[in-house]
């Protein structure tokens, strides 16, 4: 049905923009769980490509990064796959042990700081829960014809996911298990330095830089990689209430959590120009002259996140108890 | 208007040709009747679906997944016809292809990007103004500002050599004439297609563009492997091909606006800093781009409809934009009005990669005119410029009067 669904709330909104619901919970590998997330209201959720990956607010505040491991033609799930981590301070523990259907956790993004660049050929590098943002880029290479090989490692078979989707694929895929097969080995996956073939890696430390030691002899930028540890986040973000001080006028509005910043601001009557609401098109941008937002859009890099001058009111929120904005 | 139920499907029939000149000249009647007979309507004249309310629009414009680009955004359907030209890697592109060129142009063109060009955009327009205002406070908007600015800063702002931009204007109006019907608005551009096309495809080479602009960005990215060399091309003509006539017509129609609505320039002028809502509400009021065709993946419903896969359906972004179901007396120019989710510049993956641009050059110009300007009004009969997908003016007399 095309109508009432996308637009409704959604399309004129922000408020159920900012968070998703856990619709699924699988285990798919030893340690490994997939979780289906989406709309509370079932809209379409914000696009991605492959590389993308979303933040996500757990109960006790805690932000973490994960990986889009799903299909972008489902406008309205977004997959994702998390490992439990023995070190966990509370993340990953949380996810497996406590997160069930029908929790709703926060949402910011997608971003994407691991895009696939167009090529004719492409090799995929991935250690264990690496694997996620790569899967969604076979799927990709495949739609755009490209040539391209996987080689995927793990502590043991059976920690591995995605193994069975991964096997439509045949010999493009290197399956190696290190209790099977030992350390990967990268210089014979690699072969000779291919210029026009970027090589894409994702994984833990150790073996990115081993790539970066395999790859050395490679063309500048051939290498791609994203690094997968948690980015320390410097503090929770709040899910309670917190003001917003307009500058110019000398006013305060305060922003409850079941809203958003711009409709906080507007119901003041204070109006910001706006266009998708979903933060990727930019419309809103803002200046913050002091506070520190808590930033949900799809644009800023992780410098412009960390300069904290400037945000987009449709979707990202605070920090601080009080945000002082350039209106 | 003639309502003839469709008995396979139930859609109502609609016989009018709204890239016919009557229609062009005024699109309101027939935008309205659209709106009034359903969800979706069925053009037998051209054969394709044609949707008009907000609600169906904006569903469309962001559902790449059912409603794609690569078959072309005009009439013709690349899937069984031969495009006039290469398409365009943004505007005729669907995901994944779509991805790298709309990523490097996201960030050349963004709103952080342009935070350099607003200090000489500004002077710019202020130095234009005056020379306007020098030579007298009557004359014809079009040429003197609405064409005269974006002319003046956008072939620099990409980077283009100065000679041949007069081809500028000409290949954008064919360009976008040619996404409606083969008509005689198509043909008058046919003579010339070729020499415009060669002349701005020489302009998108990277030796023939400076090395501060945003076609350098462009090749900068593809130096990156972000895009291909075979893409940046294609990207730079991109801009040249949307980023002219659109601003000159989005700037004719928020004069327009004012010197037929002067409470609201009054307005402008006590407050400079609704610059930006005034050039957002009118785009929405007057929907520069008037129209863009999708085509479906997969059988869609729309209402109690069924559009089968494959079918072109044309989405009417101005009759959206005055959607009486999404917005408060939609024919009223009016800045106090939160223009906000208009869809004038499209909406999703595909919205309007330039935007941030139109409305800085659209700010400048406004702030200058508000400077100086006490009152604008109409010295004249106006005439429109016919497009089949813009909403134009060939001329605009305005009498000004100044401080």
């Amino acid at each position: 049905m095309l109508g009432v669904e996308q637009v409704g709330a959604r399309g004129r909104s922000g408020t159920d923009r900012s968070v998703v619901q856990v619709q699924d919970k699988v285990q798919v590998a030893e340690g490994v769980v997939t979780l289906t997330l989406a709309a509370p209201d079932g809209g379409r959720l914000p696009d991605w490509a492959p590389g993308a990956h979303v933040d996500l607010t757990l109960e006790s505040g805690l932000t973490r990064q994960y990986s889009l491991c799903g299909d972008r033609w489902d406008a309205h799930t977004y997959r994702v796959g998390v490992l439990l981590e023995p070190a966990s301070r509370g993340g990953s523990r949380y996810v497996h042990e406590q997160l069930a259907p029908g929790h709703v956790l926060g949402l910011g993004g997608p971003r994407n700081d691991f895009p696939l660049v167009p090529a004719e050929s492409y090799l995929f590098v991935a250690g264990g829960i690496g694997i996620t943002p790569i899967l969604p880029m076979l799927a990709q290479a495949d739609l755009l014809g490209a040539d391209w090989r996987l080689l995927y490692g793990g502590r043991t078979r059976g920690s591995m996911a995605f193994l069975d989707e991964l096997s439509v694929h045949g010999d493009r895929v290197q399956v190696r298990p290190q209790d099977e097969h030992g350390l990967l080995d990268l210089a014979g996956f690699l072969g000779d330095p291919r210029p026009g073939t970027p090589v894409y890696a994702c994984g833990p430390g150790p073996l990115l830089t081993a790539m970066e030691r395999a790859c050395a002899g490679w063309p500048a930028r051939a290498l791609r990689t994203e690094r997968f540890v948690a980015a320390e986040q410097a503090a929770p973000v709040r899910t309670t209430a917190f003001d917003v001080e307009l500058h110019r006028s000398g006013r305060t509005v305060t922003v409850t959590p079941d809203t958003s910043v711009l409709e906080a601001l507007s119901a003041a009557g204070v109006e910001v120009l706006s266009s998708c609401r979903q933060g990727t098109c930019g419309t809103c941008e803002t200046t913050v002259l002091a506070g520190r937002p808590d930033h949900r859009d799809s644009l800023l890099d992780d410098d412009e996140r960390a300069a904290g001058d400037c945000m987009y009111p449709c979707v990202s929120r605070s920090c601080s108890d009080r945000l002082v904005l350039d209106l | 208007m003639t309502l003839t139920p469709d008995l396979a499907t139930d859609v109502p029939v609609d016989d009018t040709d709204p890239f016919g000149h009557e229609h062009l000249e005024d699109p309101l009647p027939f935008h309205h009747a659209l709106r009034e007979a359903g969800p979706v309507v069925y053009l037998s004249r051209y054969d394709v679906h044609a949707v008009g309310r907000y609600e169906q629009v904006h569903a469309a414009l962001v559902d790449w997944q059912r409603f794609q680009s690569a078959a072309g955004v005009g009439l013709s359907n690349f899937r069984t016809e031969e495009p006039w030209r290469p398409p365009s890697l943004l505007l005729e592109a669907d995901p994944p292809r779509h991805d790298a060129p709309r990523r490097v142009l996201t960030s050349v063109l963004g709103q952080r990007a342009l935070r350099t060009l607003r200090e000489r955009w500004t002077a710019d327009a202020e130095q234009l103004v005056d020379q306007v205002l020098a030579a007298g406070t009557e004359f014809d908007a079009v040429p003197a500002l609405s064409e005269a600015f974006p002319l003046r800063v956008f072939p620099d702002a990409v980077g283009i050599g100065h000679d041949g931009r007069e081809n500028l204007l000409p290949y954008g109006d064919h360009a976008f004439n040619a996404f409606g019907p083969p008509n005689d608005l198509v043909q008058k551009g046919e003579h010339r297609v070729a020499q415009l096309s060669g002349w701005v495809g020489e302009q998108c080479a990277r030796e023939a563009l400076t090395d501060d602009g945003f076609g350098a960005a462009i090749w900068a990215a593809a130096d990156r492997g972000e895009i291909t060399p075979q893409q940046a091309p294609l990207v730079v003509r991109s801009l040249l091909t949307a980023g002219v006539d659109t601003t000159v017509h989005a700037i004719s129609a928020i004069l327009y606006a004012f010197a037929t609505h002067p409470d609201q320039w009054a307005r402008l002028v006590a407050d400079p800093s609704l610059a930006r809502v005034a050039f957002d509400e009118a785009i929405r009021w007057e929907s520069p781009v008037q129209t863009f065709f999708r085509t479906t993946t997969t059988d869609v419903r729309i209402g109690d409809a069924v559009v089968p896969e494959g079918r072109k359906v044309l989405m009417f972004l101005a009759a959206a934009n005055r959607d009486p179901r999404r917005w408060a007396d939609p024919d009223r120019y009016d800045l106090g009005r939160d223009p906000s989710g208009h869809v004038g510049f499209g909406m999703g993956l595909h919205q309007c990669v330039g935007q941030h641009v139109a409305r800085l050059e659209a700010e400048a110009v406004l702030t200058a005119l508000a400077r100086r300007v006490r009152t604008i009004e109409l010295a004249g009969p106006t005439r429109r410029h016919h497009n089949n997908t813009l909403r134009a003016w060939e001329s605009l007399p305005v009498r000004l009067t100044v401080d």
